[in-house]
Order: C-alpha cells, then structure tokens, then sequence
C-alpha cells in the first residue's frame, strides 16, 4: 500500500507540474512573446480536434462494426446542434443514440 | 448569483459525463482491491481522467516509480497546450489562479477557454466552473468506489458523452471561426499521427506536428502583418476599421 501511495503521489506531482510549467515559463508580470500570444489564439481549435479525434482512438475501421456507431453518433450531434444550438440536448440525443446503437443494433 | 448560476448551466454536460467516467473509474478501482478512500483521493489530488484510468494497471502492476512518471508525463502532455493557451485569460485572476491551473482538465479546457459570458463576474465564473467541474468528477468515482460492482443499469456506451461534448465544442468554434487553418491542421495532423504510431503512442507526435504547424503559420501571419504596417499603413487603419 506503501508503493501504491508513492505512485499516486508521484502521479499527481507530474500532473500539476505540466499544468503549472506553462504559468511558471511565462510569469504575469512580464510581456509575453508575440509568438506565444499568437499561438494562444491559434491552438484552441487544434487542440479541441486533437481531443476529438482522442476520443475516437479506439475505434476500430477494419472490424465489424467498422465504426459505423461512432460515425451515426457524431453526425447526429452535428446535425442537431446545427439545428438546436443547444449543447446539453445534442450531447445527451448523441450519447442515447449511441447507447441504443451498440446495446440493441449492433449488439 | 448570476455567474454562479450560468457557471452551473455550462458545467452540466461535464457534470453528466464525469459521474459516469468517474463513478467508471471507481469500480474499476474497487474492483482491484483498492476502496473508495482511493478512488476519492486519486480523484481529489490527480484529477486528470485518462491518467487515472491508465493508473489502475500501474497500481495492479506496481509499476516503479520512474515508469510511473513517464507514463504520466507521455499522458498528460496535451495539457501543456491548455496553459499556454490560458496564459492571458488567466493572468491577473488572483487568488483563483492555482487552483485554476490545478483543474485544468480537458473538459474544464473546453467550457473556459471561449470565455465567459457577458454580465458574468470573470474570474469568479471561471473559478466556479472548475470547482463544479473538480466535484463532479470526485463525487463520482467515490460513488463508483462505494457502490462497487453493484451496478445493474447497462451503462455500455454512456461515456460517449465526452465525445460528444468535444464535437459540439469543435463545431461551435468552427461556426465562429474567420481562419479554418488551426482546426484542419489540429484534426488531420492527429489523425495522420494516428494512423502513423497507433492508438498508443500517437499523442505527442501529433502535439508536436501541431505545434509546428502553428508556429510556422503564426510566424508568417505575423509577418504578413507587419508588412502590411510598414508597406501600406492607411491600407492597415482602413482594414481594422472595417
């Protein structure tokens, strides 16, 4: 149990250093480089891809159900929030079809 | 009131998708032997989803302590992009400012870095979006740590909801994007490194195409920009004024 409290700790100390660097790197009080201003305003969108396509890692193309779920899924939170602009509804029509999809359809 | 209210408004999806995750996590975690006092913990003091997920074999394993630390460090890598992009939303936010950056998790990211909305005290929304966000996701996985494999309800799919926060958050900011380049570049860019290196240890490959990308297509902008200031400076007023 000992080792098992060394590995959560050590965990949690990486963790906060990666979050922390970034702050640490770049202090308040001084000007930051017009590069990283810059990257500032360009990252959010790649990096919300980079985490959708994180999120879709597991699925596997080449093997039933070639990912045809995942791929229903995403078009009908599109779409739905295309059509409602609410967040919550499209997130919530998207997982319940989801769950429909691989417990009944292609269970 | 307001800003307390609209900051539980905005934190509901997190809040459906990280009691499901989280209370995922703390069977998990009974499971392997371990109580709902380490699933409560972990949550607290990591707070960090994926890791939390992959520390269940590095506990079961006894993974060393250097293992631990790289394996976390490959993981939670993404998370470099968060405070960089944060620097200046989170500058100047006083005593809010470690905790903050503490909870800066992928979903937290997702709801604070469009900003907060008007007539909203913003440091304070910020602060109590990651404060719901953090209960949520501790609530949940001791929860799941209590009740164990107790569960009856078939939850197979439910963790869908994350990514469908992520999509809706991707197409909101594509909808009010002028410039697709960063969103193109951060999907194919992940998506090429994926097919590259696998579901394993395609992550940082694809943080550091996207860093270089970006880096090269900032520079350029910014130098279109200043030749534009120099050439043309009416031209400049005109443009900004429109």
């Amino acid at each position: 149990m000992m080792h098992s409290a060394l590995i959560v700790a050590v965990i949690a100390l990486v963790t906060a250093l990666i979050r922390f660097a970034p702050f640490l790197l770049f202090p308040q009080d001084r000007e930051l480089p017009a590069i990283v201003t810059k990257l500032s305003s360009l990252l959010p969108s790649a990096v919300i891809g980079m985490l959708v396509v994180y999120c879709l890692k597991g699925v596997k193309l080449l093997s039933s159900p070639h990912g045809i779920p995942e791929m229903v899924s995403c078009a009908f939170v599109v779409l739905l929030h295309v059509w409602k602009r609410n967040t919550l509804l499209s997130i919530l029509g998207g997982t319940v079809l989801y769950m429909i999809l691989l417990q009944l359809v292609f269970a | 009131m307001d800003t307390a209210k609209k900051a539980f408004t905005a934190s509901l999806p997190v809040m459906a998708g990280y009691f499901v995750l989280g209370s995922a996590f703390g069977v998990l975690l009974s499971d392997k032997g371990y109580s709902f006092v380490w699933a409560f913990a972990m949550s607290l003091f990591i707070y960090a989803g994926s890791m939390q997920y992959v520390a269940i074999s590095l506990l079961t394993g006894g993974a060393s302590l250097i293992s631990t630390a790289l394996m976390t460090f490959m993981v939670n890598l993404r998370h470099l992009f968060y405070g960089i992009s944060m620097l200046k939303k989170y500058g100047g936010t006083g005593k809010y400012r470690p905790y903050l950056i503490f909870s800066l998790t992928d979903e937290t990211y997702a709801l604070v870095v469009n900003g907060a909305p008007e007539g909203t005290d913003e440091h304070l929304y910020y602060f109590l979006l990651s404060l719901f966000d953090h209960c949520y996701w501790v609530a949940g996985s001791t929860i799941g740590g209590l009740i164990g494999a107790a569960l009856t309800f078939d939850t197979t799919g439910i963790d869908f909801a994350m990514t469908a926060l992520f999509v809706t958050i991707f197409l909101e900011q594509l909808l009010a994007a002028e410039d697709y380049f960063p969103a193109v570049t951060g999907v194919l860019a992940t998506v090429l490194s994926l097919i590259l290196f696998g579901p394993d240890a395609f992550l940082i490959p694809a943080m550091l195409l996207i860093s270089v990308v970006l880096t090269v297509y900032g520079l350029l902008q910014m130098k279109r920009e200043k030749t534009a200031e120099t050439d043309a400076p009416a031209a400049g007023r005109e443009e900004e004024e429109r």
